[in-house]
């Protein structure tokens, strides 16, 4: 036999073990409803494969596990998933959870389901891989997933397997029967444990108060081969804390923050290793487990294997609660369950006991006093930690120093508050700073989150913003380029116009000649008129004179309009001054007239002189109004020939298009006109437009030519692109059209694509074009 | 007389030796940035609210080391300002109300059907907690949603609503235990009452 060590602290509370093993394990009845919650222990929660009214089987996996640290969970019995919502779980806080709601239908039908046979020549990671899929969580306490442990020989040297049979709190017996009566199951749940993890020696560590369950166990450990010692360990709470046990079998201490397999010892409850058997050797996963249900509430106290998803209630009445008596409902041992008010709260895997006390098993807790500093509680505590000292520090909300204190490594055990000579609830106030603790963590955590996206989210905007900066810079900086080259341009042309103005004869001199020729011409005309007037016979040869004259005058004019528009300004005066001589010839016409008008009615004398005056006006008006005109389209049309070499072709055109109208305008005219001299006088100007309007042809042909030649140069027939372009236009149009007339959507699609196609190309082309004109 | 040049000397040159080895050191282990705006940051909430006057957890970190009150923070609550008190070694004042009050923990909701996908409360989300493009449903990633309220005020169909965080068995806290204060029945009530009269 080994020898057994000791751990510092413990307690000896009243067992109350006896009175639930009186009976043998029975089978707690099939309720009507199982709610299985997806959360049974630590880690992340099982998420459901099963819909509401989908019928399951016994055995059947309903949820999966979604994370590493998670485990399956199988349907406890045949029926009908009659709800997937949140209910009250066994839980401190008395929340809901997500749960599984089956509806039994009494069937109890097992799923095909059979054995692994001969584990031991399977590959380790599938058998793991087996028990993982069973769904087998530690049923000694926290629940954690058995599989997690089984890897740990993988990164750890397991050299010690401590099987946890001591089950020290009191009234909780559920291993204690197991191993009374199913001995050979825990025999062969620590073969597969051991075949798994291969350590050099097993212990297993149980308390003298299982005199039964250590004699069972004793006459099947002669049938092994495996190096099992049972260590018989003396009463004292907590021995079954898994740090406990291990000081207890080893003397050795697991470092705080540590797990046992980093010291190479690796713990497993008596519970799990019957699991684990029945998961191998008959492929059952875990889907109930035995519960202690006792107290002095119910009347006839025993262990029952019990479906996960029972509900309490069921539990009680199967051992005949007495009405009446219940007066609080414990889940879990004395030391440290928790209390609950809801009895429809189901069985989980954890749950190991049941304790329906009554006002005088369980009185309520005295009222706290002050703490008087005895130190009885350091002397119990099993973590050799400091509880009064962790006591102040919750109180004071001073939880980082707690955390100094290693509040962390205390296991609740309730010790400390059991020998409490103050009755202070000294494990609630841990339990209290953990649950800060653990919140404050989680809110640090999330608010690193939230400054790391918070900086990130800054740092894009920022990018963002240096970005745009940047390009609203280099646009700054091509537009500023551009504007200077612009310019420069108009700097050249500037001094070429400037050239140009020295290089036209002077304006004065050429304004002189034209006024001398109109006077010459207004006197030839006057000769003229007074030669008609009166009937003479050199009517004729006055006539050519007046044509001589006329034709001078306008020689004179378009020199004029020719070099009047070098300077624009003078040329604009001209035009006003000419303006207003022809406004001012017309008003005197006007009165004149009147004048006439009034001398004719009276019968005067001088009507005749009056009527010549008025003739005599006429022309002068008419005339002042032609020169007028005259100089108002030399000065426009001027314009555009001053532009720089860089001619728009477009205007060309333009221009060309003008004045090919107004040619053919003052050819109807002419065409239309009767009187003589008017005819003559149309026909100067139309000979004057035909030969601006060849001018601007040929300027356009020319301009054209170079684009042509520029076209040609760079390997492309401008006249083809063009023809091309026209066609692609012509044949989008006509894609267009037939589109609207298709009717069948095969047609259409067709259609469409071709016109796609056509559009592309029409595009192309154009772009190709707008490149050379 | 040499005694007292002999002192004079020796300690110059003492001086002289101090004076370099400081300003080595101050050269060598010089602190880039304040530190004491981090250690600040650290303990602010983070959830950008900017409920504090102040553009941001940070930008209210350096306003805190630069002397502004530590009692602008509704988010973090009294335990923030108590643990900002420790740090910079003030008194703790209560949360000044001014800038609000310590509400529950909440994150925004996007009621789908009703949001047009304008895209303001992305703009306004200091952490891109919410996801959507223009003229597209938004909706708020959950895990990242710091409860900050800037989203409600941009959306111009009222269509965001923060909702508090419910207690999960996971984040469940446990009560604190009734303080053992009140031993003696009679003994209750006597301190207000005593508050009363004066």
């Amino acid at each position: 036999m080994s020898k057994v060590f000791s751990f510092h602290g413990g307690i000896h509370p009243p067992g109350n073990k006896k009175r639930s093993t009186r009976a043998p394990i029975g089978k707690a009845p099939l309720p009507k409803t199982l709610m299985i919650p997806m959360q049974q222990h630590i880690g992340g929660p099982a998420d459901p494969i099963v819909k509401v009214g989908d019928t399951v089987l016994k055995g059947q996996l309903i949820a999966e596990p979604i994370s590493r640290i998670s485990a399956s969970i199988h349907a406890p019995t045949s029926g009908k998933v009659v709800d997937i919502a949140a209910y009250p779980i066994p839980h401190a806080s008395g929340l809901s959870e997500e749960c599984i709601v089956i509806e039994a239908d009494g069937e109890d039908r097992w799923i095909e389901h059979q054995g692994l046979g001969d584990y031991t020549r399977l590959k380790r990671v599938d058998l793991i891989e087996h028990i993982r899929g069973c769904g087998i969580a530690g049923m000694g306490g926290a629940g954690f997933p058995t599989d997690v442990k089984l890897h740990l020989s993988e990164d750890h040297i397991v050299n010690t397997l401590i099987i946890n049979a001591a089950e020290c709190e009191p009234y909780i017996t559920a291993d204690d029967m197991l191993m009374r009566e199913r001995a050979h199951e825990v025999l062969g749940g620590i073969e597969i444990i051991a075949h798994l993890l291969r350590p050099s020696h097993v212990l297993i560590g149980i308390e003298d108060n299982k005199p039964n369950a250590i004699h069972a166990l004793e006459s099947v450990l002669k049938h092994t081969e495996l190096n099992i010692d049972m260590v018989v360990v003396p009463t004292k709470y907590p021995s079954g804390g898994e740090r406990q046990l291990i000081k207890l079998l080893t003397d050795i201490e697991v470092p705080s923050g540590r797990i046992p397999a980093d010291i190479g010892i690796v713990c497993q409850n008596v519970g799990t290793t019957a699991a684990i058997y029945r998961a191998v050797h008959f492929g059952e996963p875990l889907i109930s487990r035995i519960v202690t249900v006792t107290g002095d509430a119910v009347l006839h106290p025993r262990n029952l294997e019990t479906l996960i998803g029972t509900p309490f209630s069921t539990l009680l009445e199967a051992c005949d609660l007495r009405p009446g008596a219940l007066s609080k409902l414990v889940m879990g041992g004395p030391m440290m369950g928790v209390t609950v008010e809801n009895d429809q709260i189901p069985v989980i895997k954890t749950t190991n006991c049941l304790i329906a006390a009554t006002a005088q098993e369980m009185p309520e807790a005295p009222p706290a006093q002050a703490c008087i500093r005895c130190g009885m509680c350091e002397q119990a505590c099993p973590a050799e930690l400091l509880p009064q000292q962790l006591y102040w520090f919750a109180k004071g909300r001073e939880f980082d120093k707690a955390k100094h204190h290693n509040l962390f490594d205390c296991i609740e055990c309730g010790a400390c508050a059991y020998v409490c000579p103050s009755s202070i609830p000294l494990v609630q106030y841990y339990r209290y700073a953990k649950s800060e603790i653990r919140t404050e963590q989680r809110d640090q955590q999330k608010a690193d989150h939230a400054r790391l996206r918070f900086e990130a989210r800054q740092a894009r905007l920022e990018r963002e913003a240096a970005e745009k900066e940047a390009r609203r810079k280099a646009r700054a900086e091509e537009a500023a380029k551009a504007q200077q080259q612009k310019t420069a341009a108009k700097d050249d042309t500037s001094v070429e116009q400037a050239s140009a103005a020295t290089a036209e004869p002077d304006l004065k001199q050429l304004k002189t000649a034209a006024a001398v020729a109109r006077t010459k011409l207004k006197k030839a005309q006057k000769a003229y008129d007074e030669a008609a007037a009166s009937n003479a016979d050199n009517l004729a040869e006055l006539e050519a004179a007046l044509n001589d004259a006329r034709s001078k005058a306008n020689e004179a004019e378009k020199a004029l309009t020719a070099g009047a528009p070098a300077a624009t300004e003078g040329g604009d005066d001209n035009l006003k001054q000419l303006k207003v001589a022809a406004a001012v010839a017309r008003t005197k016409l006007k009165k004149a007239q009147d004048a006439l008008k009034n001398a004719e009615e009276k019968g005067l004398d001088g009507v005749d002189k009056l009527r010549t005056t008025v003739a005599t006006l006429e022309q002068k008006a008419n005339e002042a109004q032609q020169a007028f005109e005259q100089a108002g389209k030399a000065t426009t049309p001027a314009v555009p020939e001053e532009k720089p070499a860089e001619v728009d072709i477009k205007a060309l055109k333009q221009q060309v298009s003008i004045m090919r109208t107004k040619l053919k305008k003052a050819e109807s005219a002419l065409e239309g006109c009767e009187d003589e001299t008017e005819k003559a006088r149309l026909q100067v100007e139309a000979d004057e437009l035909k030969q601006r309007f060849e001018q601007a042809t040929a300027e356009f042909d020319k301009a054209e030519q170079v684009l042509i030649e520029r076209a040609a140069n760079s390997g492309i027939d401008l006249k083809q692109l063009r023809i091309d372009a026209a066609m692609a236009r012509a044949a989008v149009t006509k894609g267009e059209r037939s589109l609207s007339k298709a009717e069948s959507d095969d047609e259409r699609s067709q259609i469409e694509q071709d016109l796609v196609a056509a559009r592309a190309k029409a595009e192309e082309l154009n772009l190709t074009l707008s490149q050379y004109e | 007389m040499s005694t007292v040049l002999t002192a004079v000397i020796v300690l110059f040159l003492l001086a002289a030796v101090f004076g370099i080895v400081l300003g080595y050191a101050s050269v060598r282990f010089k602190v880039e940035g304040n530190p004491i705006v981090d250690q600040i940051d650290a303990i602010l909430p983070q959830t950008q609210c900017g409920q504090c006057g102040y553009p941001g957890c940070r930008p209210y970190a350096e306003a805190i080391a630069g002397g502004d009150a530590i009692n602008k923070c509704p988010p973090g609550g009294q335990s923030t300002i108590d643990a900002l008190a420790d740090l910079l070694d003030v008194e703790a004042v209560p949360l000044d109300a001014e800038h609000g009050e310590e509400k529950p923990r909440s994150v925004a909701y996007i009621r789908e059907d009703e949001c047009i996908g304008c895209t303001k409360c992305i703009q306004a989300c200091p952490v891109d907690a919410i996801l959507g493009a223009a003229k597209q449903m938004h909706t708020v990633i959950t895990s990242e949603c710091t409860g900050c309220d800037l989203c409600v005020e941009p959306c111009p169909v009222d269509c965001i609503d923060m909702i508090p965080i419910e207690t999960t068995p996971n984040t469940w806290k446990w009560p604190e235990p009734p303080s053992p204060m009140q031993l003696i029945a009679t003994d209750r009530g006597r301190g207000e009452a005593a508050a009363e009269a004066h």
